[in-house]
């Protein structure tokens, strides 16, 4: 239970910092195309009987590096490009589990969350992203710039580009650490839904990062523990959780528009 | 100091197999204010873009002062985007958008070094009033002030802007025209405006350059719109749209 908390919590922080990004650039597509991504790469590293983590995370790697590519050099857009390696990828993790003969039980794991299945390999990689990210903070200065304006940002002679290509690592590689705590079928709400509650009610860009990362945090623990109490899929029970706190912020901001 | 703040040469742009610019030459003086006109689709925008650097030129020359688009200073130049670009959902204090023409980043705090500087700005607009307030909640004229604000914050030696007056009523049309003309007196700075309104382009400006992908005309507004130019710029491309109108 203990290092399920550490997990949450850690994971919690980084899908919610980054998916201020995603929200504000409308790339919520980007989060479900990623984790199913993934899932070609965990599929591979079981097919291949490695840690899983250390196959999922460069393949899931390339993938978001190729979206960007692809969007870059083409005029397609970004839900497209998306699209595209999103089936790619699932397409070959279908394969790869139908050559794996045994595969039911760690697969189920890795779609829905197994908060029991986290390792301490696990536990060490979401450490090192989460210090990366915490290395990486001043570059929030720029990635906010970008994400209001990518003309402004590249007139001012900013490295749009690359922080691009650095933003989509980053998240690419939550999404991983993040799939034993969510599961592949959730991430994406999770990296959506504490960014676009905190908008709801957020003046600044600052305060909407600040509170996606309280709500983030506050819910994967809220959410992991009732998941522990009633026995149900931690997951799905976090994903709700941050459901309503959405709708709490709906209701606050239609209160407050009625009242003034 | 260069005679001349914009030099372009034999520029040409080609999009996939669509060319958006042919052959342009202008230069363009120090502290004048310059009207581009053309239709829709006359490469305007691309034109403008060119000169920031946002698109490649396929072939030809530009300078800013004497500099290419990529190697000049970006505390030289001012842009302002049509408004009606802006991302608007963009949880964002007016002040906040005025310190990114200084910072040229996001501000995390605005308790930041460049507070007054970004107050004064508006100021000069008449905006400090609206500082605090969220760009979501403001109109179009008043987002299009905040956006001056940040430009001329950061005293540019050209000012390039995209339909400034779409989206604004006529009063905050004139306004922005005063400001606009008070910050060239003021700072010696060169002003690019792209407008669809010749009539506009005639009272302000210095010199017109009349696009419909190829250079029509560049000089004083009354030689540059004279009747024949205009019917060659506006003429012809209602004769191409109806061509491919019935192509499809
Ligand atoms: N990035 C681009 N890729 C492809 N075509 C473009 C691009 N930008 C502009 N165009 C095309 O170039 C032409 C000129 O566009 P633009 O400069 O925006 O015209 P204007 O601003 O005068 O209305 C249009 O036909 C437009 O579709
Ligand atoms: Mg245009």
């Amino acid at each position: 239970m203990q290092r399920a908390l550490i997990a949450g919590v850690l994971v919690g922080f980084l899908a919610s910092y980054y998916g201020v990004f995603v929200v504000q650039r409308g790339l919520s597509f980007l989060g479900s195309g990623l984790a199913h991504a993934a899932f070609g790469g965990v599929a591979l590293g079981l097919l291949l009987n490695s840690e899983p983590l250390w196959i999922a995370v460069p393949f899931t790697t390339i993938i978001a590096i190729a979206i960007f590519w692809v969007k870059k050099r083409t005029n397609l857009g970004s839900d497209t490009a998306i699209g595209i390696f999103f089936s790619i990828s699932m397409a070959l993790g279908i394969i790869f589990l139908f050559l794996k003969t045994d595969y039911s039980s760690d697969a189920f794991t890795y779609l829905f969350g197994s908060i029991i299945a986290v390792t301490r390999t696990d536990i060490w990689s979401t450490v090192v992203i989460t210090l990366i990210t915490i290395i990486f903070i001043p570059l929030w200065k720029r990635w906010a710039y970008v994400s209001f304006d990518r003309e402004l940002a590249e007139t001012d002679h900013l490295p749009v580009d690359r922080d691009d290509y650095l933003l989509a690592i980053l998240i690419a590689i939550t999404i991983v650490v993040a799939i034993k705590v969510v599961g592949i079928v959730l991430i994406a709400a999770f990296l959506v839904i504490p960014a676009a509650t905190a908008r709801l009610v957020s003046s600044t860009f600052r305060q909407m990062t600040i509170l996606s990362v309280i709500i983030g945090i506050f819910s994967a623990l809220i959410g992991l523990i009732a998941s522990y109490y009633l026995d149900v899929p931690s997951g799905a029970t976090i994903i709700l959780f941050q459901a309503i706190l959405f709708f709490l912020g709906m209701l606050l901001k239609s209160l407050r528009f009625i009242i003034g | 100091m260069n005679k001349f703040i914009v030099e372009v040469e034999q520029a040409y742009v080609v999009f996939d197999s669509h060319q958006a610019l042919i052959d342009i030459n202008v230069q363009i003086p120090q502290n004048s204010f310059v009207a581009i006109v053309g239709p829709n689709g006359a490469g305007k925008s691309t034109f403008i873009k060119s000169l920031l650097g946002l698109v490649n030129l396929t072939s030809g020359t530009i300078k800013i002062d004497g500099r290419s688009p990529q190697e000049v200073s970006p505390g030289d130049i001012g842009y302002i985007p049509q408004v009606k670009t802006m991302d608007r959902t963009f949880p964002a204090l007016a002040i906040e958008l005025v310190i990114t023409g200084l910072d040229y980043r996001w501000p995390w705090k605005r308790s930041h070094p460049n507070i007054d500087r970004a107050y004064e700005a508006l100021q000069r607009v008449g905006a400090e009033h609206l500082a605090n307030r969220q760009i979501s909640k403001l109109s179009g004229g008043e987002l299009q002030r905040v956006c001056l604000a940040r430009t001329i914050a950061r005293e540019p030696k050209l000012v390039m802007l995209d339909e400034p007056a779409t989206g604004i009523d006529a009063i905050g049309e004139t306004d922005m025209y005063n400001m606009l003309e008070s910050y060239q007196t003021s700072s010696c700075a060169t002003i690019l405006m792209i407008t669809h309104d010749w009539h506009a382009a005639t009272h302000h400006a210095d010199y017109v350059l009349l696009l419909n992908r190829k250079q029509i005309s560049f000089g004083p507004p009354a030689e540059a719109l004279s009747e024949d130019n205009l019917r060659l710029a506006f003429g012809h491309i209602g004769h191409s749209h109806r061509l491919k109108f019935l192509v499809k």
